[in-house]
């Protein structure tokens, strides 16, 4: 039992915490209030080798653990929650390449993002299906020597910018879950894609998102991930992969309200002496400090069991959950403790609040995290 | 061509600082280590003579404590081929450190074409270690180094001096250059360069492997204190033209006897 990094661990994070704090925190409250795609800022990153960490290094990736990864995703969060959604969608979509793909398949799709600042997108929500995901109406049919897909999907996130979609579909919406293919869209071979207009968002303002609109698009046979009706299961163990990474993006986030309410708090004068010294204040602060250690740890042991090729379903539930409420109460109380200065633009933690509140929601709502808990609890008994 | 860097790890610029129990030295078991800012002026210019000659190796060597070895590492991660430890304690004096750098260049067998270092570290700001090791190794050196253009084995130097103004140095190497803020734009360690500097040697040598000893030690330190604390501010009343003359005796005479800064 070791609950210390590894020297390298403890590089990975002294470098890229030194990113979010001299490229992204500067960056942070312009691109959000102009909502503007942070395409320079992923291009460094991507430089220095922040993204697509899930690549393998057979296929030119650096070769990361997953809990490198998670160290990776807080250090960004920290940054800016907006811009590490933009960077860690790109995981999320070629989580289903890693998992579900051939070893063509991988070559042809994952290298290329080892050369390239290239971006993707997952597409499983839909309009009409969000916590309901195995009910989604996107058809495949097979054309003969391709598929072709038709459908409307929802809540894309890099949808404007995508090299490459990754677009759940189903073979017949009557087989629910059984008919579910993931298959890989080449936006540059495709006609028929139609990328809607940007959502005006809460939060994660610099994060693009929109809807996107697929009329009879032809893919070639080889673009589907496993056999026709694995997709679900590859979405499924593409989740969880991503949700401890997901939960790790909301430590990273209440480490930075938690970082700047202790430094507030211990600045701002009232009654003649710091707030930091009034009761009602540290039970805030100390609250803070607590969860952020027991989410950190949640994170580590659902990345870890990944690691170990253990099953994590019910740990990354856990993780996101646990990581997402306590993200979304931290942000809080961090406009809270400023008061008045708080609930300003002027001040980062109005846009902290905001952003949390995104990760109580996407990749399985922390309600729905609680349903897959007690599935993984009653199917044991 | 040979170039060294030499870097020193520091306590981080936010580290509350602090005596140790006794007095003999600074608390340093809760200090978080990082490499010395000035140091990474350095690692970034030697890291840009390398990629721009063929055959260039960066060694990097630093004089220190082996429990946390962030500086060289960082700098190996950044792109240097190779790391010197010459293991010691933190309460090194100038001289000594300038002697076991000159030792740790000499083990390596190979002769410098150019030296690194920062200015000054930011923890003693002795500012004394590059001039040293200069001396030592019998090369020029030039410090407070702002412009850099190399030209075959001619080097036009430009550095700061009082006023903003700027020297120019025509030098050819071997040339020791001491780095300030303003040479160039340090790179951020990669995370590829991070996995890949795992593999990078990293030699270690003892303080008696390159020659140094207790006999060199020309600075002994007696004491670590904090200053002590401000006492507050004295503030004078004088709303009333009648009382000003007083107050106005008064302070002069305090300043005077008590302050004694007049």
């Amino acid at each position: 039992m070791n609950f210390e990094y590894s020297t390298e661990q403890a590089e990975i994070k002294a470098t890229t915490m030194k990113f979010a704090r001299e490229v992204m925190m500067p960056k942070a409250s312009e691109y959000d209030q102009s909502a503007t795609f942070p395409k320079d800022i992923i291009e460094k990153a991507w430089e220095l080798g922040f993204l697509n960490t899930c690549i393998p290094a057979e296929y030119g990736g650096v070769g990361f653990s997953a809990v490198d990864s998670m160290i990776i995703t807080e250090s960004l969060a920290y940054g800016c929650m907006g811009m590490n959604t933009a960077i860690m969608a790109n995981d999320l979509a070629l989580l289903p390449i890693v998992i579900g793909a051939n070893d063509e398949q991988k070559k042809k799709f994952l290298t290329p993002f080892t050369e390239k600042p290239l971006i993707a997108s997952f597409c499983l929500t839909e309009p009409g299906n969000g916590s309901d995901a195995a009910g989604l109406k996107t058809t495949v049919k097979d054309g003969g020597d391709h598929w072709v897909v038709n459908g409307e999907k929802m809540w894309i996130t890099n949808a404007g910018f995508a090299d490459l979609f990754v677009v759940y579909a189903t073979l017949d919406p009557s087989l629910k879950h059984k008919g579910i293919c993931a298959i890989v869209i080449d936006p540059k071979e495709s006609t028929g894609i139609e990328i809607g207009k940007p959502e005006e968002k809460m939060g994660h303002k610099c994060s693009d998102t929109r809807g996107v609109r697929f009329n009879n698009v032809k893919v070639p046979k080889a673009n589907m991930l496993g056999a026709p009706g694995e997709g679900w299961k590859i979405a499924m163990k593409t989740l969880d992969h991503s949700r401890p990474m997901v939960a790790s993006s909301a430590v990273g986030g209440a480490q930075c309200a938690y970082d700047h309410s202790a430094k507030y708090a211990s600045e701002r004068q009232q009654f003649g002496r710091p707030i930091s010294q009034f009761q009602a204040i540290q039970f805030m602060v100390a609250e803070m400090a607590m969860k952020i250690e027991a989410a950190r740890l949640l994170v580590t042991k659902s990345a870890w069991l990944v690691d170990q090729k253990l099953p994590n379903t019910q740990l990354a539930s856990f993780a996101k959950a646990f990581a997402a409420d306590a993200c979304m109460q931290i942000t809080t109380d961090a406009v809270q403790i400023y008061g008045g200065y708080g609930y300003s633009k002027e001040y980062p933690v109005e846009k902290l609040m905001r952003d949390a509140k995104l990760i109580q929601i996407y990749e399985g709502t922390s309600q729905i995290q609680r349903l897959v808990i007690a599935k993984e609890i009653f199917s044991r008994s | 061509m040979n170039i060294f860097v030499c870097v020193k790890q520091v306590p981080d610029t936010e580290t509350k600082v602090t005596p140790n129990g006794d007095g003999s030295f600074i608390e340093t078991s809760s200090i978080k280590w990082i490499m010395n800012p000035y140091d990474e002026f350095a690692v970034e210019q030697a890291l840009q003579v390398k990629a721009a000659n063929a055959d260039s190796t960066v060694t990097v060597l630093r004089v220190g404590g082996v429990k946390d070895t962030e500086a060289l590492r960082t700098a190996l991660a950044m792109g240097a081929d190779d790391a010197v430890l010459v293991e010691s304690a933190d309460n090194l004096d100038s001289y000594m450190i300038a002697k076991a750098l000159k030792g740790a260049i000499d083990k390596t067998g190979k002769k410098p074409d150019l030296v690194f270092a920062g200015k000054q570290a930011i923890d003693d700001d002795c500012l004394q270690v590059p001039q040293l090791l200069a001396q030592m190794l019998d090369i020029p050196s030039v410090s407070v180094v702002v412009g850099f253009e190399m030209n075959g084995s001619k080097l036009m130097l430009k550095r700061e001096i009082e006023g903003g103004s700027l020297e120019v140095y025509e030098v050819e190497t071997p040339v020791l250059i001491a780095a300030n803020k303003g040479l160039n734009t340090p790179r951020y360690a990669s995370l590829p360069g991070i996995m890949k500097a795992k593999k990078k040697p990293m030699a270690q040598h003892s303080l008696a492997d390159v020659g140094v000893s207790d006999s060199d030690r020309r600075v002994k330190y007696s004491q670590f204190t904090l200053p002590p604390e401000k006492p507050a501010g004295k503030k004078f009343e004088a709303m009333e033209e009648g009382a000003r003359a007083g107050v106005v005796k008064e302070v002069v005479g305090l300043l005077r006897n008590e302050a004694k800064v007049i």
